[in-house]
């Protein structure tokens, strides 16, 4: 018996007993609560609703990427086959006979890098499921504070334009990789993105920055006051302490990453020379001719202060892409395998001290950098530490499956995909954090294999998951799961396809961030492998339109279904889908933590947190 | 059906994972060979890491798939009503803890050889304060300054090659690396040695190859649009051809090299 009472829908949680009566009355969309009716421009464009600018970050991030995913098929086309013409680039380099440049190449995987950090996956993570669940999850009808949490989304059309504005400046776009080291990025004849493109860069991360910023604000100041009674703090779902935490790690490091940008655009733009040492020649200028970016002989910069800065933002930043990501994976997991999370104490610490961590390992990224040695040793003992509570997470999660009464629905899928793969980048991040390893693996492909496990195969999955199984509460329809199967079956074999070869080029010393790796003896019998990945990085972008067809088509033609389709505990089940303005019926007490699956104290195998037993 | 196609995706992973390992060095997907002195420590070490987590790799991903296979829907009663288990908290955090100690704290010593100030050669012809060549990197080309007769860096006698850097083969040598314009990075895949070129900074690193020959000299820091082909070349030759390699050097740059 399906759990969907209109006669026409899918069976989407199989085995699943009768519903419990007053739930899941057939196509529940509740009439908003609202007595006044909003003009669309109120309620779709400049909303104050925490769910509406979720889905805005939503549609937003995803817009982004694929316009990400596409420089990615560009960056591989170049690996397998280089200085070929492109299909569909050729005509913008008629004099190269359509073959892309080196120039273009640098700026592809500098604004892959920067899109898909600053303008998916962390708009999705925090910004979508952050506004759309922190207030359902903990009972609250809105964010603590509406207007701001609408300019947190508005902030991000300066960067959005700016961004995009800066594709087409002269020179191009910023060329000197997502992590920007001056001097490369701050004096202009150092590169052809550094002429003006950096600038346009630097001011849209700090925009960036203020949006981040102000949701931050927000979700800790939500969370913090508005749960409803009864929700303890410890009685809420991972999801929600994962928002939490990251929102934390924003709050303390985003203020160093927007003073380290500012330094740099005022180094580009004034010639302060925060970051320029003394008495540089680049392209045959001596100081005193450089355009801009470089002050007359004596600068007394340290490129080094540049790297301490961003990866002291950008460190916890990683985890600001994947706690929120782990935070799903849990509730996914406990909802679709019937079970109690495994450790919810544990669970919550280990988040927390991977945040805390998060805080003095920065260092790993810069082992070979010059920076002092004894240093990088400390670095390394913090690093290698910080596998202890994401292996501890990992145990728990197989904890949760074990004894379960798993349904393979599509959000299950994908968010035991990510528990599979996560194993993986964390397992390699080891290795690197390892200093006498490092010195020969650092800036190789296994630091992109390691990112990708984690970044893609580790956050993106979860997104995905994240995506079908909250789709019912933010549309009302259920995502057709047929079609949801088969974009998980391939996009798993795909990824791992991609990215598990990666290690190997990068134990052959594969150095990052070249353009055509024939050019070296040492790489030229890498290629067919090359050829591999950009064969199935092919196959796993096309695999996407399974997605793209079933998140549209289902947006008008999917199945409805009640309030409570996984038969889910959390309160964000409770509300109508989608839930009106104010989100639930009336005031809530909560009486129980989100886990109680297959508790024998009632004759279900789920137990909503709200009901009284 | 599900259930089968997911089993046999996640136990595809150790399984696969394992296998491509196996078949890695058939296929050149592994280390290029091994040819300085501290080359051997670090694969050592690389190796020692991967057998410890080859075995967390292998028991998680098997766990992972066989309970997706084992507890399906397909039961009929309830799952395992359990909250977690104090002592298997204590074991999975006690265990991991310790190897990933015994891990760190094995790394210490090849790193401190390599890199500290007090791992650095101090007998032999090449020290921290009498380094063999000064090597500059700018965009997108390797130069190499060598001292010349009176040793001292700086002075008139200095001679410069480029593109090719010749050194003595079973010698500990030391150079100086510094940059020009932007950072760049020193990496010979076969030493398993890379160090950071820094604008404004004069970086003191050693080596010792252990087999004549020539190796590619990798540019391993983006340092703009060229950064792809700033390539060099590494050529370890013999002690009495490196005299005459200097020699040569000294006759060139004196008699054309610049007047
Ligand atoms: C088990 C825990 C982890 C450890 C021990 C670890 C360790 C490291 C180390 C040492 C590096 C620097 C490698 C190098 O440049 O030589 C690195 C790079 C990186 N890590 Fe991790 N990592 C872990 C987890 C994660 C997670 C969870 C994420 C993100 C979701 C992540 C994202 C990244 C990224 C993006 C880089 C590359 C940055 C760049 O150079 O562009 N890591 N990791
Ligand atoms: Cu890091
Ligand atoms: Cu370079």
């Amino acid at each position: 018996m399906n759990p969907v009472s209109t006669p026409s829908a899918p069976v989407i949680t199989h085995h699943a007993p009768h519903l419990q009566p007053g739930e899941g009355e057939p196509g529940t969309v509740r009439e908003s609560h609202d007595h006044h009716e909003l003009g669309f421009l109120r309620k779709y464009v400049f909303s104050l609703d925490h769910k509406i600018i979720g889905l805005q970050f939503l549609f937003s991030g995803l817009v982004f990427l694929v316009l990400g995913g596409l420089m990615a098929m560009a960056i591989r086309y170049q690996l397998a086959w280089p200085w070929t013409p492109m299909p569909g680039l050729s005509w913008m380099f008629p004099a190269t006979g359509g073959a892309i440049t080196p120039e273009f190449y640098t700026m592809l995987f500098t604004m892959h890098g920067t899109i898909m950090i600053f303008f998916v996956i962390i708009p999705l993570l925090t910004g979508a499921f952050g506004n759309f669940l922190i207030p359902l999850m903990i009972g609250a009808a809105d964010m603590a504070f509406p207007k701001l949490n609408m300019f947190g989304y508005w902030a991000m059309w300066p960067a959005f334009v700016l961004i995009l504005m800066g594709f087409f400046v002269e020179g191009g776009h910023a060329a000197g990789g997502w992590t920007s080291y001056p001097p490369l990025s701050t004096i202009e004849s150092a590169a052809p993105g550094s002429l003006s493109g950096q600038t346009y860069w630097l001011m849209s991360l700090t925009w960036v920055g203020v949006s981040s910023m102000m949701g931050a604000v927000n979700y800790v100041t939500t969370i913090v006051k508005m749960r409803a009674p009864g929700m303890t703090l410890m009685r809420m779902p991972l999801s929600v302490w994962g928002l939490f935490i990251a929102a934390f790690l924003q709050l303390f490091a985003l203020p160093v990453l927007t003073a380290a940008s500012i330094m740099q655009l005022l180094d580009r733009v004034i010639d302060t020379g925060f970051f320029t040492p003394t008495n540089l020649i680049v392209n045959n200028l001596t100081p005193d001719s450089f355009a801009h970016g470089m002050p007359a002989a004596a600068a007394g910069g340290q490129p080094l202060l540049w790297q301490h800065l961003f990866w002291f933002y950008s460190h916890p930043a990683v985890y600001i892409l994947v706690v929120p990501a782990m935070g799903f994976t849990s509730d996914i997991l406990a909802v679709h395998a019937r079970k109690p999370i495994f450790g919810y104490k544990p669970m919550v610490y280990s988040m927390a001290a991977i945040a805390g961590l998060g805080f003095i390992v920065w260092g790993h990224h810069m082992f070979t950098s010059g920076m002092n040695p004894a240093l990088g040793m400390s670095f390394m003992v913090a690093t290698i530490m910080i596998a202890l509570p994401s292996a501890i997470k990992v145990f728990n999660w197989l904890g949760t499956l074990w004894g379960g009464r798993i349904r393979l629905n599509t959000p299950m899928l994908f968010a035991i995909g990510f528990v599979s793969m996560f194993i993986i980048g964390g397992l390699s991040g080891i290795w690197m954090a390892a200093t006498p390893v490092d010195i020969y693996i650092h800036d190789t492909y296994i630091v992109v294999a390691h990112f990708h496990y984690v970044v893609f195969a580790g956050s993106m999955f979860a997104i995905f998951s994240a995506i079908y199984h909250w789709y019912p509460k933010m549309f009302g329809r259920v995502m057709n799961e047929t079609l949801g199967k088969i974009h998980f079956v391939g996009t798993f074999i795909f990824t791992n396809c991609t990215f598990y070869m990666m290690h190997q080029l990068g134990v052959a010393g594969l150095m990052r961030r070249t353009a055509d790796p024939y050019a070296y003896d040492v790489y030229a019998h890498l290629q067919p492998l090359n050829e591999f990945i950009t064969l199935s990085a092919f196959c796993m972008f096309a695999w996407q339109i399974f997605f793209v067809v079933n998140f549209f088509h289902s947006l008008f033609w999917g199945y409805r279904v009640g309030r409570n389709p996984w038969q889910a505990n959390s309160l964000e089940w409770d509300a109508p889908s989608p839930p009106g303005h104010g989100n639930f019926d009336g005031p809530l007490v909560v009486h129980r933590g989100p886990y109680e699956y297959s508790s024998p104290e009632v004759a279900e195998d789920y137990l909503p947190q709200t009901r009284a037993v | 059906m599900m259930r089968l196609i997911a089993f046999l995706l996640l136990i595809a992973v150790p399984i696969l994972g394992v296998y491509t390992f196996v078949n890695a060095q058939e296929h050149n997907w592994w280390f290029p060979p091994a040819y300085s002195t501290f080359a051997p420590d670090i694969d050592w070490l690389f190796n020692f890491i991967m057998y410890m987590v080859a075995f967390t790799f292998i028991v998680t991903e098997v766990a992972l798939a066989w309970f997706v296979w084992q507890y399906s829907a397909k039961r009929n009663d309830k799952g395992v009503f359990t909250h977690g288990s104090h002592k298997l908290e204590m074991i999975w955090t006690a265990i991991p803890a310790v190897a990933l100690l015994v891990i760190a704290f094995t790394q210490m010593e090849t790193f401190a050889k390599i890199k500290f100030a007090s791992g650095f050669p101090t007998d032999g012809p090449y020290t921290r304060e009498k380094p063999i060549a000064e090597v500059w990197a700018s965009q997108f080309d390797w130069r190499f300054r060598y001292p010349g007769d009176d040793g001292v860096l700086g002075t008139v006698d200095d001679l410069e090659s480029s593109f090719e850097f010749v050194v003595p083969v079973g010698v500990n040598v030391v150079f100086h690396l510094r940059a020009r314009d932007v950072i760049h990075s020193w990496f010979v895949p076969e030493f398993r040695l890379k160090q950071d070129a820094l604008p404004g900074h004069t970086i003191p690193v050693w080596f010792q190859a252990t087999k004549e020959g020539s190796y590619d000299l990798v540019c391993a820091e983006l340092c703009g649009w060229g950064h792809y082909k700033m390539a060099g070349r590494v050529r370890v030759v013999s002690a009495q051809e490196f005299d005459a390699y200097m020699a040569e050097l000294k006759a060139k740059w004196f008699s054309n090299g610049k007047e």
